[in-house]
């Protein structure tokens, strides 16, 4: 069983109807002991860094998810769920979760800020759709697994451990963005 | 590289497809799961949903209709039409949508765009804004359904808007829409200018060079159209493959 993590924020329908099509079972659910006993872990995101970790917080969610991911339950972050990862954002000037080593940084070099739209992904070139106006910059280099153009080459996919964190969002990217999620659930 | 967008649109009433001319005319145009699922299969980018009578026949969205299309794509989905409070808003993203698109409540009620934009983020909410030539190189926003001039030129409006917080525009030609003689390239180029988010065109599409003109001249970040996916004159891998050869980036097939 999986928990799509509800933290007030995000587009947690649009995961779960990706979800069900894949066949993978799941709950949606903000409760410690579930969260504790699922096999997997996602949490998703659209919104702002600041009221991500708010929520996060103000749920006991934060401790919670540091200590389930060094357990090395299989954990997705999607868009703000990675860039939550990471230990401070811009965005608000907020501290994030620090599970990975790094920041998040405003697009500088496009005229239009967010992002919205379908981008390719290197090595692999298959496309994904985007909706962003931060990126994460890891400091560990070797946990790039992917990288996007947008002016400026970005991280759009992280890989480390049982950690997995996507920039676009697979729920909305058709097949490619489901043979990912699928690969994901397949672990759990 | 950040890819064009094709968007087809289904502009809804009374639970069925229409389409019209110049806001206009409507006349059916089919089922809008049947046609969710067409356009999920044949690679749209995105899809659009407009309850285009619920401001003037003054009722909320149909949100079963919503909910049922939403199950069907597995792309980005826009919906709209007669949202007025934060609550509209709420509920339409909880039957599925992506991104909610605002017009008229947003126009009587500005601060909607902001509450919206801070409670769910401004890259799901679109400002729907729906223009008519009114002078030389001078474009107004028409609110009601494209029934009522407001007075206020296009122009000022998408910037405002975008201040308040709006992520993104559809912005509809009246004069060109359903004509399928091209999109209003000078009024998307004048409105894609001058704001820093995605400006979606709307009105017009009537050939497949039509896209190009509207990418190239018009600056448009997508293009969207009706008519020409509904009633099969153009299928999106056919337009694709053709956008392809003109050298405008877009998600291969």
């Amino acid at each position: 069983m999986i928990t799509i993590i509800d933290y007030g924020i995000g587009n947690l329908g649009s995961v779960a109807n990706a979800l069900d099509q894949l066949g993978a079972k799941y709950r949606i659910s903000n409760n410690q002991k579930e969260i504790s006993s699922s096999t997997g872990l996602i949490l998703p995101g659209v919104g702002a860094a600041g009221t991500g970790m708010k929520n996060l917080k103000a749920r006991q969610l934060d401790q919670l998810l540091k200590q389930q991911i060094k357990f090395g339950k299989p954990f997705l972050g999607i868009c703000l769920g990675m860039q939550l990862l990471f230990e401070y954002s811009e965005e608000n000037s907020t501290q994030c979760l620090g599970i990975l080593k790094g920041r998040v940084k405003k697009f500088t070099k496009e005229k239009k800020v967010p992002q919205i739209g379908w981008n390719s992904v290197t090595p692999n070139n298959k496309y994904f759709y985007f909706v962003n106006s931060y990126y994460c910059l890891p400091q560990d280099q070797s946990i790039i697994t992917g990288t996007t153009e947008y002016g400026e080459k970005f991280a759009s996919i992280v890989s480390k451990d049982n950690i997995l964190g996507v920039q676009f969002h697979p729920e909305k990217s058709g097949p490619a963005g489901f043979k990912l999620l699928k690969k994901f659930t397949n672990l759990c | 590289m950040l890819t064009k967008r094709i968007i087809p649109c289904l502009d809804m009433t009374a639970g069925r497809v229409v389409k019209g001319v110049q806001f206009v005319n409507f006349r059916d145009a089919g089922n809008p799961i049947e046609l969710a699922k067409k356009y999920d299969q044949q690679d749209a980018d995105e899809l659009v949903f407009l309850d285009i009578t619920a401001t003037v026949e003054n009722r909320d969205i149909l949100l079963e209709v919503v909910t049922n299309t939403a199950k069907q794509v597995s792309i980005p989905f826009s919906v709209g039409g007669g949202i007025r409070t934060l609550e509209d808003m709420r509920t339409i993203l909880l039957a599925g949508a992506d991104k909610v698109s605002i017009n008229t409540g947003g126009f009587k009620s500005p601060q909607l765009i902001t509450d919206c934009s801070n409670s769910f983020g401004s890259q799901c909410v679109v400002l729907s804004l729906d223009a008519r030539k009114v002078g030389n190189n001078q474009w107004n926003v028409f609110i009601n359904g494209g029934r009522t001039d407001t007075g206020m030129s296009a122009l000022e409006w998408a910037q405002t808007a975008v201040q308040l917080g709006a992520g993104e525009i559809l912005l509809t030609s009246i004069d060109t829409d359903g004509m399928k003689q091209g999109f209003n390239i000078q009024l998307t180029k004048l409105i894609s200018q001058a704001v820093s988010v995605p400006v979606i065109a709307s009105g017009g599409a009537g050939k497949m060079s039509d896209f190009v003109d509207i990418f190239n001249a018009g600056y448009a970040d997508a293009a969207l159209a009706a008519s020409l996916f509904h009633f099969n004159e153009l299928t999106i891998p056919n337009l694709k493959s053709y956008l392809i050869g003109q050298n405008i980036a877009v998600r291969p097939i």
